[in-house]
């Protein structure tokens, strides 16, 4: 009996189905990031506000079907709140401090501030048009949808993550943030534990004074764990160096300094106001000196990796979706601009243009393709 | 495996070296179990292993102490790091990334090990410490007993031949210091390695170890044998040993197991003598039997004759209960911390708060002192409402001790702690001090609260909160990282206090201290009181809170070994008092006293 089309679609839809999310096939935390600035940089190119509303909304769905449910996930909310307040901030001073748009429209009229002679060109008050505002909430809904992809590709990715795939050279200064990231939250515990303390002793333990005096032994406090951890760390073989032959370590030193060195004079050569031709070659060779110094110090280095995130087919598919949208609509951007940056002078209703709004909604893909976090414990 | 040779460890700007002369060997596969009051040096003895001290810490080493044939001179504490892991009392300082299953790997990413080695031996760590199910949880939402576990993981995927603990237990509530145990257990018998431990919790341990080393004293020889000869002369002991000691027992007896198997001939002599109260003195105007009006003890007696282990119930007291809650709920965020808790203290009396990590116990304290606002129901502390009170006006009710005492002190010396603390309770200048000259004789005014020991720190801290009179005192987890002495001093001041008329409330995973001085003890689980009653009924129903003697003795009543004692030192009508009914000397333990 030959397979039915329907067998076959049995067979073929689990293989298009999301696996769910574990560490072996977890998405190279690279791959959320390319995706988020491609929407980003999509978002850069458009003041067209239902074009962004609909990124936002891209974003947003992404984030709802694949974050899990770590500390880092829960940042959206944060981003999106900053966007929120940033385009009522731009909105109060297009009120204040009026808006070089022209229109006709005017909404109301504040009194106007006279200002001196020298701060001509700055008004303070005066007549509110709809047009100012309208141009206003366009431009700080950009720059909302811009935070709030950063926001999403923050939520999705672990920074630890990140951090991790940075190359064997810069892995000390990865460990840093890893720390100071775990540091930061035991600090605000300390605070707060230390302020409900002075309530034991009678002490009022509100108010900014209150906070302050707490300061130093929740400094003291920070050092002690520092240093338990760092004598923790030293224990668990960190800072084991391999044996490398005293020529290749005389080279990187040579190299290392030696590239810092024409770092410094090729960035003088470029700022200074002779001499700029020696300038750029001079950075460069310096640059790619303190590189190899910093790669042949890398084999001194004995570490290994344990499960590196791996960039596979699905974070091809999703880094490409966010390129994608990006290009599109810079392309469709470049053929018909007014689609795009709908005017506000005159006064007209925001129209959804067919192609780009389908180039947007390319940025979905992630939603289906990414591996999908298990239900929350 | 490990061997000290004549070691002597001196810090800098210590006149006195740290240990002296200690000569030590650690056989291969052994779990040797390190002994001794605060402050002898265990802990630099540990460091040492390891090469911490003095590669870290400073100071100078005299001797040797050589590891699996590596000399700790020589080798540094990341040249050790594959034969030596190393778990201290606080696994969330131990800890350096963030989800298990990446702490797990960074040892031995530290090594350098091949990627497929990492790989199997994460997944056999995970299976045998059982932390399969929590691979990929960030660490700081894991409970005591699962982070503890992972600390030991992440220093056994390098398969150590050696396993340095100090105090690996002592933060924990009993049922996850078992899961601990029992993960070393299996270490040493499964997999040979050597384990070499410090805990002053000995009554969960004493049992695990092959040998025991004992540090008497600061400077003392060490003391090296089979636990049961270590224990008879050590200063400080378990329960159970204590007991056996007491009953003349030989060879001591280490495991619950093993005393009451020995103990049918001490039930016997002790049925139908009456249990003196474990604290000694009975408050006044308590609810329950242990200060039951003197005919209603009489009655106790009587029934303890007749072999019947029931308590009446508590009688309504006369007067209001100093501090009371009631249906009490606490949010942080969407999680309920506590439910529906309803509680009542009365001055004199001494209560118990216990259950696992995270059970509320704190949360609870906490909504006494006003540090945590209700979210329904009421709490009342001498007829105020804590977060409504100005913190001010409050300490003169209640005064909480918090788990970590240093939180309390802020000056640099005592006399300024001092000081401090009279100015911010109003007192006369010089209370605290006098208060610290009682609780704790022979303190330097210029000494630095950090460099007093847990115990005298924790004085110092009860002594700034007693400086405001409050008739309530809360203790939150206060015997961690106490040595016996400093818990029997502990037990003394508190007992002292409520006989004075003060109220105390105590959050403590320690059994037997509730069992030395608590009246009522109230068992919290998520956030709902699960058991609340007279200490003798509530412990005794319960196996994870039964103090040691409470299990030996069952079904009799008995808490304590100070209490056994008593009984034993007294005819057992003494304690009844005048007024005690002739002819009731028939158990008069004299002719039994040969056996």
């Amino acid at each position: 009996m030959a397979h039915g089309p329907l067998q076959q679609a049995r067979r073929v839809r689990p293989a298009l189905l999301a696996p769910l999310a574990t560490r072996s096939n977890a998405l190279h935390a690279g791959a959320w990031w390319l995706w988020a600035l491609g929407l980003a940089a999509a978002a850069s190119r458009t003041r067209n506000p239902l074009l962004l509303a609909l990124l936002i909304g891209v974003a947003g769905y992404v984030v709802s079907a694949r974050r899990t449910n770590s500390p880092w996930a829960r940042s959206y909310g944060a981003f999106v709140k900053l966007g929120l307040v940033i385009i009522a901030i731009r909105l109060l001073f297009a009120i204040l401090l009026g808006s070089p748009v022209p229109g006709t429209h005017v909404l109301f009229t504040l009194p106007e501030v006279p200002l001196p002679e020298w701060a001509r060109g700055v008004r303070l008050g005066g007549r509110v048009t709809a047009e100012g505002m309208l141009f206003a909430l366009y431009d700080a809904l950009r720059l909302a949808t811009l935070l709030i992809c950063v926001g999403a590709a923050n939520a999705l990715a672990s920074p630890a993550r990140l951090l991790k795939s940075l190359p064997g050279a810069l892995y000390e200064a990865g460990v840093a943030v890893v720390v100071a990231m775990t540091f930061a939250p035991n600090l605000v515990a300390d605070v707060r534990r230390l302020r409900a303390a002075r309530r034991l002793r009678g002490r009022p333990d509100r108010g900014l004074r209150g906070l302050f005096q707490v300061g130093l032994p929740v400094l003291e406090g920070a050092l002690e764990r520092s240093v338990a951890l760092a004598a923790a760390m030293d224990a668990r073989g960190y800072g084991r160096t391999a044996d490398v032959p005293p020529a290749v370590r005389r080279t990187t030193a040579v190299l290392t300094v030696g590239g810092l060195i024409g770092v410094c004079l090729g960035t003088y050569g470029l700022l200074a106001d002779q001499g700029g031709g020696f300038g750029v070659p001079v950075l460069a060779l310096g640059l790619a000196a303190a590189l190899a110094g910093l790669w042949l110090g890398g084999r001194r280095s004995v570490r290994s990796r344990y499960r590196p995130d791996r960039w596979g087919v699905r974070a091809w598919v999703v880094a490409g979706s966010g390129v994608a949208v990006a290009a599109l609509l810079i392309r469709l951007g470049a053929l018909a601009p007014a689609q795009l940056n709908p005017p506000t002078v005159p006064l007209t209703a925001p129209e959804l243009p067919l192609w780009p709004a389908a180039a947007v909604l390319l940025g979905l893909v992630p939603a289906f393709v990414a591996p999908r976090p298990p239900e929350s414990t | 495996m490990i061997r000290f040779e004549d070691v002597s460890v001196r810090y800098d700007g210590v006149p006195k070296p740290t240990v002296r002369g200690v000569d030590l060997t650690v056989e291969e596969g052994e779990l040797m179990l390190l002994v001794g009051p605060s402050g002898v040096g265990k802990s630099t003895l540990l460091g040492a292993v390891n090469g911490l001290v003095p590669h870290f810490t400073g100071g100078t080493l005299h001797g040797r102490v050589t590891v699996a044939g590596r000399d700790t001179r020589s080798h540094k504490p990341r040249e050790l790091a594959d034969v030596v892991g190393s778990v201290g009392q606080d696994p969330l300082a131990h800890f350096v990334t963030d989800t298990v299953e990446d702490e797990l790997a960074y040892a031995m990413e530290s090594l350098g090990l091949a990627p497929e080695v990492m790989r199997r031996r994460v997944e056999e760590t995970l299976d045998l410490l059982g932390l399969a199910e929590l691979r990929d949880r960030p660490l700081a939402t894991l409970s005591g007993g699962q982070q503890q576990r992972v600390a030991i993981g992440s220093v056994l995927t390098p398969h150590p031949r050696v396993l340095v603990l100090d105090e690996p237990t002592s933060a924990l509530d009993p049922a996850a210091a078992e899961e601990v145990l029992a993960v070393l257990q299996r270490l040493v018998h499964d997999l040979g390695t050597t384990v070499l431990l410090a805990e002053h919790r000995l009554e969960r341990v004493v049992q695990y170890a092959d040998r025991v080393a004992l540090l008497a004293a600061p400077g003392a020889e060490l003391v090296t044998g089979p636990p049961a000869e270590v224990m008879a002369v050590s200063p400080v002991r378990p329960p159970v040993v204590a007991l056996g000691a007491l009953a003349g027992w030989d060879p001591l007896p280490l495991t619950v197991r093993d005393a009451r198997r020995r103990a049918a001939g001490l039930r016997e002599r002790l049925a139908g003598v009456p249990v003196p109260p474990p604290g000694g003195t009975a408050p006044a105007g308590v609810p329950g039997d242990l200060a039951a009006p003197r005919r209603e003890r009489r009655r106790g007696l009587l029934r303890g004759l007749l072999g019947s282990g029931r308590h009446q119930h508590p009688e309504p007291a006369a007067d209001e209960p100093y501090a009371r809650v009631s249906g009490l709920a606490v949010r942080r965020g969407r999680v309920e911390a506590l439910r529906e808790v309803s509680l009542s203290v009365a001055a004199g009396e001494t209560v118990a708060l216990m259950g696992r990590n995270g059970a509320g116990k704190s949360t609870l304290l906490g909504s006494l002192v006003g540090m945590v606002e209700p979210f329904s129901g009421t709490v009342r502390v001498g007829g105020l409402s804590p977060h409504r009170t100005r913190p001010q006006e409050l300490i003169g009710h209640v005064g909480l001790v918090p788990q970590d005492p240093r939180d309390l002190l802020s000056a640099d010396t005592v006399a300024a702690e001092c000081a401090a603390a009279d100015a911010d309770a109003a007192a006369e200048p010089g209370t605290c001090r006098a208060l610290v000259a009682r609780l704790l004789p022979g303190i330097d005014d210029a000494t630095h609260p950090r460099d007093l020991s847990e115990g005298q720190r924790l004085t110092l801290a009860l002594s700034i909160v007693l400086t405001a009179r409050p008739p309530l005192i809360l203790l939150d987890e206060p015997t961690r990282g106490l040595d016996y002495a400093a818990k029997a001093r502990l037990v003394e001041v508190l007992r002292d206090l409520v006989a004075e008329g003060h109220a105390v409330v105590l959050a403590t995973h320690d059994v037997e201290l509730a069992a030395e001085l608590a009246h009522r003890v109230v068992i919290l689980a998520e956030g709902e009181p699960v058991a609340d009653g007279p200490t003798a009924d509530v412990v005794r129903s319960s196996p994870s809170f039964a103090p040691q003697v409470t299990k030996i003795m069952a079904p009799q009543p008995w808490l304590t070994v100070s209490q056994v004692e008593r009984a034993l030192v007294t005819p057992p009508d003494a304690s009844g008092g005048p007024g005690r009914a002739p002819g009731r000397d028939s158990t008069d333990p004299g002719p039994e006293e040969e056996r």
